[in-house]
This record gives structure tokens, C-alpha cells and sequence, in this order.
């Protein structure tokens, strides 16, 4: 099963190519579903390889202050989680091209081109809406993956055989808190990939990749055939040339979400904002294909 | 009725079905090492020594059991006792917690300590508590709460501790705790987290029940000693849950029926009130699963209650276990109601206490009057009222 899915075909593709996977962060619904929706059509045109697409949670632990403050505007506009999966069939499966992501009607996973979209959601919202409820929601909308980085490895039954019946990708995430047998148990239980937290804490912007980083890598590496993918901290396309030969993608949070919370801003120049947030991606997408 | 059993949490953190740990990666390593070290420490009698002796010499326990006859006379039926939690140093239960985690914090090798205070009387214990060993405390407090409990701020910050506005969200306790989880995220080889009632994820729930249970092991012996049996029922209010978790844990297999009182606040409507049993369903919040006010979605409600210190949209994870068997009825009295008996209580046994408590008085003071003279019940009388006065004052048209 594993290999089959979307995520796992994007990523055999950029290792048959020797490039890393560039992966950004939104929000859905900041400000509205509308720009939402703009805005991952501009990172796919971007050439963006997966989208993590962010469901707004009203206590979220596992965020920094960027993405909390980014969920606080979304619920306040009343996003509800079912207007997210219609969000995200429209751009998976719309009526036309110009509006798809996919290659049109039909089998919308096998015939959807644009990049795979991972959906990060607290297991609050899953629990919520019934674990079996929910996958079956995000598999028909069209969602390649979950990150549930409040489930942890231990409680990854209660979803895990759920999603892979669905033909979703349960990504597990690695600490750098995380001791190596414990490492060992997760690696057991994840699928689509890995999901390293390279500093300890919460999502957010850092100065410098830290050194530590280099050594988890590549002890996972030998460890595990599935693709690495680097996140928490990544802001700057020059954070990812250290990261090659170790990493297989790199995932960027606040970056974008900063960029993107002045669409809220009734003043701002909401196309040029979103002109940025396309030459950020595709700069980024650049050193990420090398 | 299932049986239930003292013999909880298991190994995962499960009380039955409730309970858990749901939180990031992240913390999983501090939490493993945790419950490890609090285990060692719980079978370490020097442990045990040093925090009985903690307890008695500066927390001034054990608090009396105190027979409220003007009360009793008052409400007409039932003998009413007293549970006297407010006469310990900062005046609620609050710090028999704090001082056995902090103890647990030396035994960690950490120097830094983070809490989250709502009202503030869990900031200033553990603030006292951090004075009284040298270690660095930091407290997280909702801007909103910063705003409506300024001489709690004053008493944390002249006892050492950092009070951290917190800005996010609902800017109030439930942010607080969002926060200071984010702390410790980043911090967490070097500081540990006073949790400051039985929720959170596992070990929480757990290490705050045991050092709070001295509140019932007291209450049971006193009880034995002064009624010559155990009473024959015990209430106490419901936020978090922990004094009544304290207070119940050690008569749970015991024939003694036992009542939490939540805040029903201005009514059932969602928002009104902090009733998380009586109105809230099943969900998962800060990391446990157990009953959550929320909406279809999985979002957290806001709440509503008079008292500062019961407004929290979760309860702890052995609370639900206890509702979920029928062990615990859980009822609710509004804020007229509690506002009401913090009067009463005051008029008749020149006692002012906490808000919080006074949802416990004004439930006793509503059902006491159906019980025989022979009975017993006992009120936890979990915190004293002095924070509360300028807010009963705003209440009630009155100028301080």
C-alpha cells in the first residue's frame, strides 16, 4: 500500500532525480477558504512537490505563536472543518483543469497531478468527528496524508489502520528529545514519510539549523527507507543546502503564514502579497531541486 | 453501576477508556522520564518523609475537620462538616501539590520550574513553593486574568516568580496552559512543569490525585475519630477537578456517596457556564482525553463562572472514569447560588470562603435539608475567600 500512494510516488520521483521534496505550510481558511484556495494554486504553480494544509484548532500545543495566531483569525471567521474538505475538493477534483489541481473528474487520487496534500489536524478535531468519519471525509476530498502531531507513536492504533484502509499516508514525527529506541518503535508505525523536528519546541522560525540534526539524520537513514522530510525552524532557501545527501525534503511553517497573515490586512496588496509568497516558494523549491 | 476501582491509572495513563497522552513528540521523552522518576519517588520512603514533614511544618497540616453547627442548623437536616483546606499557608489546597512536585523537581536535577495559574492561587503556590527550595519560577497567566487578579500577580512577583502575560486565544487559563506546554517544549531538559490540577496527559492526572489525597486520608481519619465512622456523604466543587480528586480518591471503594458540584454559571447555554460533566461530551484537550465543552468540531467553548478558579472547558480524566461508572454524581449550582452561600457561610460561621468552595456550600445548603439529623456530610473547603472580596464586592453594588 505504501508505495502506491501519491506521497510515496512524489518522493520516488525527486530520489530518481536527486532532488529534495519542498514542502510549505497554510492554514486553511486565513483569512478565507477563498484565498486558501488561491494560495495553493500559486505554490503549485510554484512547483511546490506536497502541500501541508494546516486545519485551524482552537487549543493547538504542538504550534507556535505564528500558526496559533493564524488558526485564532481562521475560527474567528467561523472555518469549519467540513468547508475545508469541500476547499479541498474543489482543488483536487474541480469541474475544470484551470481550476484543478488534479487532471479533471474521475478517480481523483490516481489521476491527480498537482502536489499531494497532507492535512495537519489535532486528534481533538479527529476524535471529534469520529476517527472513521474523518478519514473517510479527507480520503474522498481528496487528502493524500495526515499529520496528527498530537497523536503520539503509542496511540497511533487508534488511527493507523483506519488511514491505511483509506489509502492514507499516518506521517509520524521524530523529536530531538526522542531517544533511539523509542525512534525505532515510531519508525515501525509511520508511513509517507518521516517527519524530523529538527530544534526542540514548538513550530517557529530559527536563526540556524542546530548541529544535532546531522547525526539523528543519519542514523534514521540507516534506519528506515522512508523518505526524511525536515521541518520546524526552516525559513531561508539557504537553510537547505546542509541539509542535502541527509534529508529528503524540508518543510516550512511560519515563513509562509507570516507572509500570508497580511492578507488580512484590508490594506495590504493582497496580489502582491501573494506574488511574494509565489517567488518565496519558488526560490525555495529551487534549492530544494538543486 | 460498573465497579470501580482505586487501582488506576494503568500504564498508559488509562483510567478505563479516559485519560492518555495526547501531546507532541516533543514531550513524550519528559513525560516517560516523569512518570519513572515519580514512581521511584513514590516508593522511596525519604521521599515520602521529607514531603509529610513539608506538609505539617510549613503547609500546617493536617487542616481540621471542623463541625459547622450554625450551618447545620441552617440548612435543617444533615450534620455539616467542614474539610478547613483554606487554613493552609496561601490559604488553599493548592499547595500540598506544589510542594511534592517541586520536591520532585530536585529529584530530577532540574533548577527551573513553569505553571499556569487561572485565578493565581495555583501561581502563588507554586511560587511559594519555588521560594521556599531557590528555583526559578515562571508563570504563565492569561492577559484577561492578569487584569481581573492583581494582587495574585503582586504575590508571585514578590515572591520571585515571573508572571508572563499571555496574549493568545482566550487570553485566560486555558491559553496559560497552552502556553506554558509550549514552554516546556522547548525547555524541557532543564525544567519541569507544575501542572497545577489532574488533567494534562499522563502522568499528571495521577501525581496530582496522589499528593492531593491527603485531603481524604486526613478526612478519613477524622472522621473515624471524631463520627466513629465514615461520613455518609462528601462534596466538593469541580474545576480541573483536583481537591475533589484529593478528597475522593481515598473513599472510592468505601460506602460513601460522593457529590462534585461544577459552575452552572448563568445558565446551561453554551458559553454561560464551566459544567463540563453535567453538559460537556467526550474529547480530548491539553494533551487528555476525557469530557470537554465543544462544539461539532472538536473546537474548545468559551466558559463562564463567577469564580476565576472553576472556569475551564476540561476536568480531569478520573472524573469522567467516575461519572462514566456512577460513582460521582456530578450536579451543578449556578453563580446566584454560590454567591448566596459565600454570604451565608460568612454570616453564620464567620468562614469567608473561596468562590470555588462555595459552589460546594451551596449545593450542601440545597440537599442537607433531606437528610436525617443522624447524618454526616463533609464540605471540602478547598480555598479561602480574601481573593474573591473585591469581585463579591463588584457583585453585590458595594464599594471596598
Amino acid at each position: 500500500m505504501a508505495s502506491t500512494t501519491r506521497i510515496a510516488q512524489t518522493f520516488d520521483r525527486l530520489q530518481t532525480e536527486g532532488q529534495m521534496a519542498f514542502m510549505p505550510f497554510l492554514t486553511a481558511g486565513d483569512p478565507d477558504l477563498n484565498w486558501t484556495k488561491r494560495l495553493v494554486r500559486e505554490l503549485a504553480a510554484a512547483g511546490v512537490d506536497l502541500i501541508e494544509l494546516g486545519f485551524p484548532y482552537s487549543d493547538p500545543i504542538a504550534d507556535g505563536p505564528v500558526i496559533q495566531a493564524s488558526y485564532t483569525r481562521a475560527l474567528e471567521r467561523d472555518v469549519h472543518v467540513s468547508d475545508i474538505f469541500d476547499a479541498v475538493r474543489e482543488l483536487t477534483a474541480g469541474d475544470s483543469c484551470e481550476t484543478s489541481l488534479g487532471a479533471g473528474p474521475g478517480n481523483e487520487r490516481a489521476a491527480a497531478t498537482g502536489p499531494p496534500i497532507v492535512a495537519m489536524v489535532s486528534y481533538s478535531i479527529i476524535f471529534r468527528s469520529g476517527p472513521e468519519r474523518f478519514v473517510t471525509r479527507a480520503a474522498e476530498s481528496g487528502v493524500s496524508g495526515l499529520i496528527v502531531p498530537d497523536l503520539p507513536a503509542d496511540e497511533a492504533d487508534l488511527l493507523a489502520p483506519i488511514a491505511q484502509d483509506a489509502g492514507l499516508d499516518l506521517v509520524q514525527l521524530i523529536a530531538p528529545t526522542t531517544p533511539r529506541e523509542r525512534a525505532e518503535r515510531i519508525l515501525a508505525a509511520a508511513s509517507g514519510f518521516v517527519y524530523c523536528i529538527s530544534v526542540a519546541g514548538t513550530t517557529g522560525e530559527r536563526d540556524r539549523l542546530p548541529d544535532e540534526l546531522t547525526d539523528q539524520l543519519r542514523w534514521l537513514r540507516s534506519k528506515t527507507n522512508l523518505p526524511l522530510a525536515v521541518g520546524f525552524g526552516i525559513s531561508r532557501p539557504e537553510h537547505v543546502e546542509p541539509l542535502r545527501g541527509l534529508a529528503d525534503g524540508v518543510i516550512v511553517g511560519s515563513a509562509i503564514v507570516r507572509r500570508a497573515e497580511r492578507l488580512n490586512d484590508p490594506n495590504a496588496d493582497s496580489e502582491q502579497v501573494l506574488a511574494e509568497i509565489g517567488e518565496f516558494a519558488g526560490a525555495m523549491v529551487r534549492a530544494c531541486h538543486g | 453501576m460498573t465497579t470501580v476501582t482505586r487501582h488506576v491509572p494503568d500504564e498508559l495513563g488509562r483510567f478505563s477508556e479516559f485519560g492518555r497522552r495526547f501531546v507532541p513528540e516533543t514531550l513524550m521523552h519528559a513525560l516517560e522520564e516523569l512518570e519513572r522518576r515519580y514512581a521511584e519517588a513514590k516508593s522511596d520512603p525519604q521521599f515520602q518523609l521529607q514531603f509529610q514533614h513539608l506538609l505539617a511544618e510549613y503547609v500546617g497540616r493536617p487542616s481540621p475537620l471542623y463541625f459547622a453547627e450554625r450551618l447545620t442548623q441552617y440548612a435543617g437536616g444533615a450534620r455539616i462538616y467542614l474539610k478547613r483546606e483554606d487554613l493552609n499557608h496561601t490559604g488553599a489546597h493548592k499547595i500540598n501539590n506544589t510542594i511534592g512536585q517541586v520536591l520532585l523537581t530536585q529529584r530530577m536535577g532540574k533548577q527551573r520550574v513553569i505553571a499556569e495559574t487561572g485565578a493565581g492561587q495555583h501561581g502563588v503556590a507554586t511560587a511559594t513553593a519555588c521560594a521556599r527550595f531557590g528555583l526559578e519560577c515562571v508563570v504563565y497567566m492569561g492577559e484577561e486574568d492578569i487584569r481581573r487578579q492583581r494582587p495574585n500577580v503582586f504575590n508571585m512577583r514578590m515572591l520571585g516568580a515571573e508572571v508572563r502575560p499571555v496574549t493568545s486565544g482566550s487570553r485566560t487559563l486555558r491559553d496559560a496552559i497552552n502556553e506554558a506546554l509550549r514552554d516546556w517544549m522547548a525547555t524541557v531538559q532543564t525544567t519541569h512543569y507544575i501542572l497545577g490540577s489532574v488533567v494534562g496527559p499522563h502522568p499528571f492526572p495521577m501525581i496530582v490525585r496522589d499528593f492531593q489525597s491527603v485531603i481524604g486520608r486526613e478526612t478519613r481519619e477524622q472522621c473515624l475519630s471524631l463520627l466513629g465512622r465514615l461520613p455518609d456523604e462528601i462534596v466538593a466543587c469541580v474545576g480541573g477537578g483536583s481537591n475533589a480528586a484529593g478528597m475522593f480518591y481515598p473513599f472510592i471503594e468505601d460506602d460513601v456517596k460522593l457529590t462534585g458540584v461544577e459552575a452552572g454559571g448563568r445558565g446551561p447555554q453554551p458559553g454561560e457556564h464551566a459544567s463540563t460533566l453535567v453538559y460537556g461530551s467526550k474529547g480530548i484537550l491539553h494533551g487528555t482525553y476525557s469530557y470537554v465543552l465543544q462544539d461539532e468540531d472538536g473546537q474548545t467553548q468559551p466558559v463562564h463562572s463567577i469564580s476565576a478558579g472553576l472556569d475551564y472547558p476540561g476536568v480531569g480524566p478520573e472524573h469522567a472514569y467516575w461519572k462514566e461508572t456512577g460513582r460521582v454524581e456530578y450536579v451543578n449550582v449556578t453563580d446566584q447560588e454560590a454567591l448566596d452561600a459565600f454570604q451565608t457561610l460568612a454570616r453564620l460561621e464567620g468562614i469567608i470562603p473561596a468562590l470555588e468552595s462555595a459552589h460546594a456550600v451551596a449545593h450542601v445548603l440545597k440537599t442537607a435539608g433531606r437528610r436525617s439529623p443522624e447524618d454526616a456530610i463533609v464540605i471540602c473547603l478547598s480555598g479561602r475567600g480574601d481573593k474573591d472580596v473585591h469581585e463579591v464586592a463588584r457583585l453585590l453594588g458595594k464599594e471596598i
